[in-house]
């Protein structure tokens, strides 16, 4: 039932302070998300979605970050990545 | 293709992580994995039959279907067939067996029983039905709560008087706890849920950490986030240390939604709580303060009960990871996903439903 979906936000509807909705795309099927619970999500930024709201404004250089590297894993060892990991968690100060 | 969803199932870079995890794995280790959702993942993947022999996967109750008590079922049922009630309910309760009967054989014999996708949906329904009392199942961990709160808070705002929520929110560190204490504890490691986490941060694992001296890796819902989690969960126990670390970063927050946590602590308060197969967990889980009383169906339909559980299923001793599926006797005989006998063979995130499902070829044991 946890279950949450990454889905960008294409236009912001309402920008009421307790009812912020917008429309989200979620690979190509599009819905309303209630954004309340992130205010400083705008157009273009991709949120994890649970039963309609927007639960947070995905980290999308840290997940850019880690695909460059998975993309890349066959040259790489465990070890690299690590090193990737450790860095990203330092640039955003996440232990 | 979901973008930030596809990238993580990358099958190269999962086996490289799990052939890393032969290399390190030297002892005999049992890993939880707290979220249904992750049971799910794990075993539709395969990533269980791909990890090292001594590695044990035990499945954790982060089931809310699973382990809403049976009088919350029957409280359901019980308020759903009052004539004037439009009774809502996110799809995995329907089929939930009560001490008689599911809200789908309800349905089934007349009451009004809708699905919808978010408490909002019900709200609405419930402004569009003002001559109609409309009540929410509100179930669900952390990770629902936040939608639930604002709901209830909106219904506030809108003064509605014919909005109702059936509560049964549950906690996961109480849990957490609550099986590290337990005599039989078989958990040496645990994959902490993601999106949990995505609303609470990880502060409060930290200490369970700490006091309990056992490594928890906040894990996300993908192959390569299962596979990584699995490992840094492992690399903790062979190096001997017990710190909580984040595999998830690019969802989870060390605070959380700050937000979120906010408008759920002014909307509800923390109770001890029934779990379905296990018992009372002290303060773990979530009920209606008294500034927002107004909205509990439990007080409004004046509904109480108080039922025995069957004795023939196993679901509380799954849930704890003291024993699989396939141990007990009635799996996949006269408990099937048709004919539930327990909840964790009705929802799909139950584990006896996962190992129906993905472990099963031809009527046989995979």
């Amino acid at each position: 039932m946890c279950l949450a979906i990454p889905g960008k936000i294409i236009q912001i509807t309402q920008q009421e302070k307790d009812n912020r909705l917008g429309k989200v795309n979620f690979a190509g099927v599009v819905k309303v998300v209630n954004l309340t619970y992130v205010p400083q999500a705008d157009v273009g930024d991709y949120v994890t979605v649970h039963v309609g709201f927007a639960l947070n404004v995905m980290d999308q250089h840290d997940a850019e970050l880690v695909i460059s590297h998975l993309n890349s894993v066959s040259e790489q060892n465990e070890a690299k990545l690590d090193k990737v990991r450790q860095r990203i968690q330092k640039r955003s100060g996440r232990s | 293709m979901i973008k930030y969803v596809s990238e993580f199932r990358n099958v190269q870079a999962v086996h490289k992580i799990l052939k890393d995890l032969h290399g390190i794995t030297k002892h005999s280790w049992s890993i939880m994995e707290i979220c249904g959702g992750q049971t799910h993942a794990l075993l539709r993947y395969g990533i269980d039959e791909l990890l090292p022999k001594k590695i044990t996967l035990l499945h954790g109750p982060g089931c809310p279907v699973c382990v809403t008590p049976l009088e919350k079922i029957d409280k359901a049922i019980y308020i759903a067939r009052q004539s004037d009630v439009i009774f809502c309910s996110f799809g995995d309760m329907l089929r939930v067996p009560g001490s008689h009967l599911d809200l789908l054989s309800a349905k089934a014999e007349g009451a009004d029983v809708r699905i919808v996708y978010s408490p909002m949906d019900a709200l609405k329904i419930a402004g569009e039905n003002p001559h109609r009392r409309v009540v929410f199942f509100a179930v669900g961990f952390e990770t629902t709560v936040p939608a639930i709160a604002m709901t209830v808070h909106r219904a506030a705002t809108l003064k509605m008087k014919n909005f109702y929520l059936l509560v049964s929110h549950v906690l996961v560190p109480p849990a957490i706890r609550a099986l590290l204490a337990a005599p039989d504890n078989r958990v040496q490691g645990f994959l902490a849920a993601g999106h949990v986490c995505t609303v609470m941060g990880y502060e409060e694992y930290i200490a369970i950490s700490k006091e309990f001296k056992i490594p928890i890796v906040v894990t996300g819902f993908e192959p390569y986030d299962l596979a990584m989690g699995i490992f840094m969960c492992v690399r903790q126990l062979e190096n001997g240390t017990f710190k909580t670390e984040n595999e998830y970063t690019r969802a989870v927050a060390r605070q959380g939604n700050v937000l979120a946590q906010d408008l759920m602590h002014r909307v509800f308060k923390v109770v001890d709580r029934k779990w379905r197969g296990i018992g009372v967990i002290p303060q773990s889980g979530l009920d209606l303060n008294e500034h927002y009383a107004e909205f509990d169906a439990e007080t409004a339909f004046n509904v109480h009960l108080e039922v025995q559980e069957p004795e023939e299923c196993i679901s509380g001793l799954v849930l704890q990871g003291v024993k699989k599926p396939f141990e007990c006797s009635e799996f996949a005989k006269r408990c099937t996903p048709d004919h539930p006998l327990g909840a964790t063979m009705v929802s799909t995130e139950g584990a006896c439903a996962a190992y129906y499902r993905y472990k099963m070829i031809d009527g046989d044991k995979k």
